[in-house]
């Protein structure tokens, strides 16, 4: 975050509220930028206007892709690197393969899902980044709105989130 | 936004916590001083780990010759430890996952304890992995890397190899979804923290997590898909590791039930070690008002009901021993019961099948100290039950010339110290100086299943329709 950007913040100390909040504001037609929270709140991210994740998909390609690795190397290896008869099987003797594709299947999905999400959502080690309000990680719901998207005045949106149930009204 | 919970049902966040309660109980114990308590223990454990140690160190140097081992009974204790290293791991991710999936509101406040717990558990059992290849560093051997052999690979149809596989992906997912369920309460630690120190380190791994909804509402996808490919990965892995032995031609291994069988029996030893370790973690901690009775209790119905399973299991081997008509294996099971390994045998019975069953009253099943006590026997069982299958199927060969008998040696028991001195190491560095309970996912269920939260919820808000 920028320190030129201006925000103001509005604390609540409840997540029904926060959440009753963001409608009541946004129908005032300011610009909600996002919220933080000490935990996920259902809804809210529909509130905000975030679009639904693609986490998903990218957790299938992920998936599909280490299913195929682990076929490829194993068939490439059990047929045509160095086959071997192994107690009179075939050596193409896909049954026996299901574990260890599987196994790369999950191996595959779970770090490329986990990769995904932290490189969308900028998280890595040693980022100094913190909360605009710190409070958040404890037990506090903070609405940030950007003021330079907006063109609602700064009095405005102070007066709106403290109409809506803000608790303090913080400019930052 | 919580869901409805029926007023009839149990709290299960007591003493009227507010949201900032949470953060200071839990995070009390990472920020002050090490207590006493915990250092006497800790180095208790460490002393142990160093005895263990200098066995395994001195298996390594010596070879395996040191066991107790001999040609017939050519895999004892080392195969023992590991299944039930294994399978106690499974409990871990059953409640992360399983109960994830499934809302179970419950799994809140030990999901953490129990992760960890299935790391170090998995820790444990890959040292035997290592301690019983005779010569660990050429492990890599059991990897498909290509070598100075022509390109001999490994033999990717034997369940040894999946194996390497499955435990391998367990732990490194395992450890992923535990770490990424610290991150947001790091950043809580992090967001707290008076010294430099705790600053850096706490903000050094915490990401740079602000908690912003977008950043959660992906969160919360990824936790689901994590829980979704979870579930199956721990069900794989105990089946993988039952098809060691169910591939073989020995009476007593090759059977059919072992999948099931084995993935029961995990989950049932499982919940009964993490039964061990919140029961003192609790009070240790005083944990009290997150861990309370509400949860030994279902719990302990857990534990029952997969020690059902297990009974049913054994029954049912012992059935189809006979009806199959096999004779090598019907007398497989008639030794197990009646030969020279008689005690070990019942001894499993009793632990394993009566036991449980004692949780039916519910004066038993709240009760923490005979809690405690049946789940230390339900581990004891379960460790008699790898036991049994493995040397009784094994000590009575094809020809009465080779029957033998296995003792251990003190290395045999040595690197079995040392995985406890391991587990109990890594368990106690976990409580001192990471959060022992997940304190975002306790917060977003409060509502509704916390003393304070309901009381709040009667009273009509403030908001109106203006």
């Amino acid at each position: 975050m920028s320190s030129t950007t201006n925000y103001i913040l509005g604390v609540y100390d409840d997540e029904d509220e926060v959440l009753h909040a963001v409608g009541e504001v946004k129908a005032k037609g300011i610009k909600v930028e996002d919220v933080y929270s000490p935990f996920p709140i259902h809804g809210l991210d529909v509130a905000v206007g975030h679009e639904r994740t693609r986490l998903p998909i990218a957790a299938f390609m992920f998936g599909t892709l280490g299913m195929i690795c682990a076929f490829s190397l194993i068939s490439y290896t059990m047929v045509f690197d160095w086959p071997m008869i192994i107690g009179g099987k075939d050596f193409f003797a896909l049954p026996n393969w299901i574990p260890i594709a599987f196994e790369g299947t999950v191996l595959f999905t779970a770090f490329g899902l986990v990769s995904t999400f932290c490189i969308s959502n900028d998280l890595w080690p040693g980022n100094k980044t913190l909360p605009l309000d710190i409070r958040t990680t404890d037990d506090k719901f903070v609405m940030a709105i950007n003021l330079d998207k907006n063109k609602v005045s700064a009095d405005d949106i102070k007066k709106a989130l403290k109409e809506s149930g803000a608790i303090e009204v913080n400019v930052k | 936004m919580s869901h409805v919970v029926s007023p009839i049902r149990e709290k299960l966040v007591t003493g009227g916590k507010s949201y900032s309660d949470v953060t200071h109980d839990i995070c009390k114990q990472v920020e002050g001083e090490p207590t006493k308590e915990w250092k006497i223990a800790f180095g208790i454990s460490v002393l142990v780990f160093m005895y263990g140690a200098y066995c395994l160190f001195y298996t390594w140097w010596q070879g395996i010759g040191v066991w107790g081992l001999n040609k017939t009974v050519g895999w004892a204790w080392d195969i023992t430890n590991f299944v039930w290293w294994v399978g106690i791991g499974h409990a871990g991710t059953l409640i992360s996952a399983v109960l994830l999936l499934f809302r179970q509101k419950w799994r809140t406040s030990i999901n953490r304890s129990a992760e960890a717990m299935t790391i170090f558990a998995v820790l444990c059992a890959a040292s035997f992995i290592l301690a019983h290849m005779g010569r660990p560093w050429l492990a890599h051997w059991a990897l498909p890397l290509p070598n100075a052999f022509g390109s001999l690979w490994v033999n990717f149809n034997s369940p040894l190899v999946w194996d390497v596989f499955a435990i391998s992906t367990y732990l490194s997912v395992s450890l992923l979804f535990w770490y990424m369920g610290l991150v947001p309460d790091l950043a809580t630690i992090r967001d707290r923290a008076t010294t430099a120190g705790r600053k850096f380190w706490y903000g050094f791994f915490s990401l740079g997590w602000t908690g912003s909804s977008k950043t959660w509402a992906r969160y919360e996808y990824m936790s689901l898909i994590l829980a979704g490919i979870s579930t199956p990965l721990v069900l794989s892995v105990h089946t993988i590791v039952s098809m060691d032995f169910a591939t073989s031609v020995i009476p007593g291994w090759h059977t059919t039930i072992f999948p099931p069988y084995f993935v029961a029996g995990a989950i049932f030893s499982g919940f009964a070690m993490v039964q061990t370790l919140l029961l003192i973690t609790r009070v240790v901690f005083k944990l009290e008002d997150y861990i309370t009775i509400e949860h030994i209790e279902m719990m302990n119905i857990v534990i029952t009901v997969t020690g059902s399973v297990v009974g049913i299991a054994y029954l049912t081997e012992f059935f189809i021993a006979w009806y199959s008509g096999v004779e090598y294996e019907s007398y497989a099971f008639i030794n197990r019961a009646t030969g020279p390994y008689w005690w070990a045998y019942w001894m499993m019975m009793t632990c394993n099948v009566i036991s449980p069953q004692l949780f039916w009253s519910k004066a038993i099943r709240t009760n923490l100290m005979v809690s405690f006590f049946l789940s230390i026997v339900v581990n004891v069982g379960m460790w008699f039950e790898r036991f049994v299958i493995i040397v009784t199927s094994l000590h009575r060969d094809y020809l009465p010339s080779s029957w033998a008998m296995f003792s251990p040696t003190m290395y045999d028991i040595g690197d079995y110290i040392f995985s406890f001195g391991l587990f109990f190491t890594l368990f106690f560095l976990f409580a001192k100086y990471l959060p022992v309970v997940n304190m975002a996912e306790v917060k977003s269920v409060m509502k509704g299943v916390s003393t304070e939260f309901t009381i709040k919820r009667i009273k009509p808000t403030k908001k109106t329709e203006e």
